[in-house]
């Protein structure tokens, strides 16, 4: 019966077909089936899946991995860019110390970010051995899967995959005969953006208030229950076995000359554009081929501006499509390419309601630990919800520039805070005109340019 | 462990005012939990979670009854479940409709669809419709952002939702 039920239902689409993803050439998704169901683990094996854990465990050492990592440059998936190589290589091991945790972050709640949904729900294997081949590379001695209580589906899904796993024993004792011993289990989380950040998520997974942590000591020195912990992406993860599969060489090669930085990454478009979705493209592929994928924009509006990679990252302009969408090349103009998923605002919408509604989130979802976090994020928001109503003073504009300085990179304990400062730097930076809009004496000009979102 | 140690364990409950028993199943479910972790505390999210499962929110008596099977104390599972926000410190409704008020759907139609649910149900966010069948709360990006705008009724993710559909969508959810 249900049929509205299925008719709504959200499924995880990548706008792939099968024809045009390779084993050589689409490392995260090749795998993937057109009617988008889950790859168990027999269909998983049969796609050379665990080929990596064979190959590498009894027959390289964990350095190796971690030397291969470095050079193949898989950089950070989570949004930060930071090379998974080298973080692996700060983990503290050998000698006397405990062997420590690998817990992979599939706490994605990043606005506009749809990504690591799509492999934890058909593809959980890879995952999974993505992560033996990063807690042999770390002496891991067990790893968790930390993910967003609203992923029902993609918990049923890792739960499953973890069971067949253990089973046919690539998880547990003496992994494939090579004496390697390590296990997984699924943690659920219950809410909170602020999980997402690796040190509040060991807090988290150690059952407390999801606080971030003071740093140093580092998660790779003292993370959870003090042992060496390695957080690390879901996508970043998924990217591990491949790389060990077909080397480094072979890795960077992929971004052919688009990029420095190594691999595909799983773009995607959000917004009123044609065909949303996601698509798997060498990194380095630029937001106009993207924007060309998704079809354009909706009823022939115009682009006004986008986002590069989630709430947290700052505005771009039409100009910025012919951009690389690689960390370095983003980090240049004023923003990031954080989770690399645009998200298209169109002519017709207007940036102060949508700056209003991220910093809202934003302050929602700081966990209040630093002042100007806790105390600087609803005093920006209630300027501009001033603003958006046309309500906005003199000064006003100049008061939310200082703000978003105090929310800047080196004053709080965690990225939160500089997050929340990007979109809002960004968007005065290029769209002053809007915010002055906002401001009484000019409240007619409020009403004239641009309507509001939401009204289309 | 005796007779007496497992009387012992629920008599602080049953004193607590609110008559909470933790029912057996639960217990044993998050005994299993609580040895994925290094420590018990580790258990505690989950452990709510369990509780809520069966009664639909954590009831104030649930507290010291997960402290006392995990071994922690009642302070420590409190400031926990004030945490979180998917954790009910109040009776929710038999379903919980979730919608993202993030960004990308806050782009493609959040605010139409909030008020066509508002207008059918005639409940605001985080309140309850009268008959006890559902409760309204907005979340974090759901990633489901590329169908926005999203929600979630119960388990079940929606998107994109078209606000004329609501009414029936509803109906399907006693
Ligand atoms: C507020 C906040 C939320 C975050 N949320 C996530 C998240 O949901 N998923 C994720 O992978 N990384 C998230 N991160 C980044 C993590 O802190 C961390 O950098 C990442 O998990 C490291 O993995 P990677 O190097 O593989 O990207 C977040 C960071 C901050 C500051
Ligand atoms: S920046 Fe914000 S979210 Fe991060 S620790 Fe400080 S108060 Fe908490
Ligand atoms: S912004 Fe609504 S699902 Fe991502």
């Amino acid at each position: 019966m249900s049929t509205r039920r299925n008719e709504f239902r959200y499924h995880s689409q990548l706008r792939q077909s099968a024809a045009e993803r390779h084993a050589e050439t689409h490392p995260l998704t090749w795998r993937l089936r057109e009617d988008g169901a889950l790859i168990g683990l027999d269909e998983y094996v049969d796609k050379q899946g665990y080929s990596a854990v064979k190959k590498v465990l009894g027959e390289l050492s964990g350095q190796d991995v971690i030397d291969t990592m470095k050079e193949a440059n898989v950089r950070g998936r989570g949004g930060g860019g930071f090379s998974a190589g080298v973080k692996w290589s700060l983990t503290m091991q050998g000698g006397d110390l405990p062997r420590g945790y690998l817990v992979c972050n599939a706490d994605e709640m990043e606005p506009g970010t749809f990504k690591d949904r799509l492999l934890l729900e058909q593809q959980p294997h890879l995952l999974i051995e993505g992560m033996i081949l990063a807690a042999y590379a770390n002496n891991s001695f067990y790893g968790y899967v930390f993910l967003r209580g609203e992923y029902v589906e993609a918990a049923q899904a890792v739960s499953k995959a973890i069971g067949e796993a253990r089973a046919a024993g690539w998880l547990g004792t003496n992994i494939a005969g090579s004496g390697f011993d390590f296990d997984i289990a699924l943690h659920t989380g219950a809410g909170r953006y602020i999980c997402g950040e690796e040190t509040a998520l060991i807090n988290s997974l150690e059952g407390k208030r999801a606080n971030p942590r003071n740093k140093p000591p580092f998660p790779g020195q003292s993370g959870a229950w003090g042992k060496p912990t390695v957080v690390n992406n879901v996508e970043t993860l998924c990217n591990v076995p491949a790389v060990m599969q077909h080397g480094a060489k072979w890795y960077q090669e992929l971004s052919g000359g688009l990029s420095d930085d190594g691999g595909t990454k799983l773009y995607g478009v959000s917004g009123r554009v044609n065909r949303t979705g996601l698509w798997e493209l060498p990194i380095g592929t630029s937001g106009a081929e993207l924007l060309d994928r998704a079809g354009g924009v909706k009823d022939g509006r115009g682009l006004k501006t986008w986002l590069p990679g989630g709430g947290s990252t700052g505005f771009l302009l039409p100009e910025h499509l012919e951009l690389a969408l690689d960390f370095d090349t983003i980090g240049e103009y004023g923003s990031r390419l954080g989770t690399g998923l645009l998200a298209v605002v169109t002519e017709d919408q207007s940036v102060v309601s949508l700056v209003r509604n991220l910093e809202a989130f934003f302050a929602r979802e700081s966990c209040g630990w630093c002042t100007p976090c806790r105390d600087g994020l609803p005093w920006t928001l209630k300027i501009l919800q001033s603003l958006e109503r046309g309500e906005g003073e003199q000064g006003d504009i100049e008061l939310l520039e200082s703000l978003a300085t105090d929310l800047g990179p080196g004053r709080t304990f965690c990225a939160h805070a500089p997050g929340a400062a990007m979109p809002l730097e960004s968007s005065i930076r290029h769209f002053r005109h809007e915010f002055e809009a906002g401001i009484t004496h000019r409240r007619h000009a409020a009403h004239e340019d641009p309507i509001p979102v939401g009204e289309v | 462990m005796n007779e007496n140690a497992s009387f012992n364990i629920h008599s602080p409950i049953a004193s607590d005012g609110d008559g909470f028993v933790l029912h057996d199943e639960d217990r044993n479910h998050i005994l299993e939990e609580r040895d994925h972790y290094e420590q018990p505390q580790a258990a505690c999210i989950e452990a709510l979670k369990i509780v809520q499962r069966r009664h639909g929110w954590v009831p104030d008596g649930a507290i010291p009854a997960i402290a006392e099977v995990l071994g922690v104390g009642p302070a420590s599972v409190e400031g926990v479940a004030t945490f979180y926000s998917l954790i009910f410190r109040q009776p929710v409704g038999r379903h919980v409709i979730l919608i993202c008020d993030s960004s990308s759907c806050f782009l493609t139609g959040f605010d139409e669809l909030r008020e066509a649910i508002t207008a059918e149900l005639g409940i605001e966010f985080g309140q309850t419709t009268e008959d006890g069948r559902f409760t309204l709360l907005p979340v974090c990006c759901l990633g489901a952002c590329d169908r926005g705008p999203a929600m979630m009724i119960g388990d079940d993710t929606f998107g994109p939702v078209p606000p004329d559909s609501v009414a029936e969508l509803l109906k399907e959810y006693a």
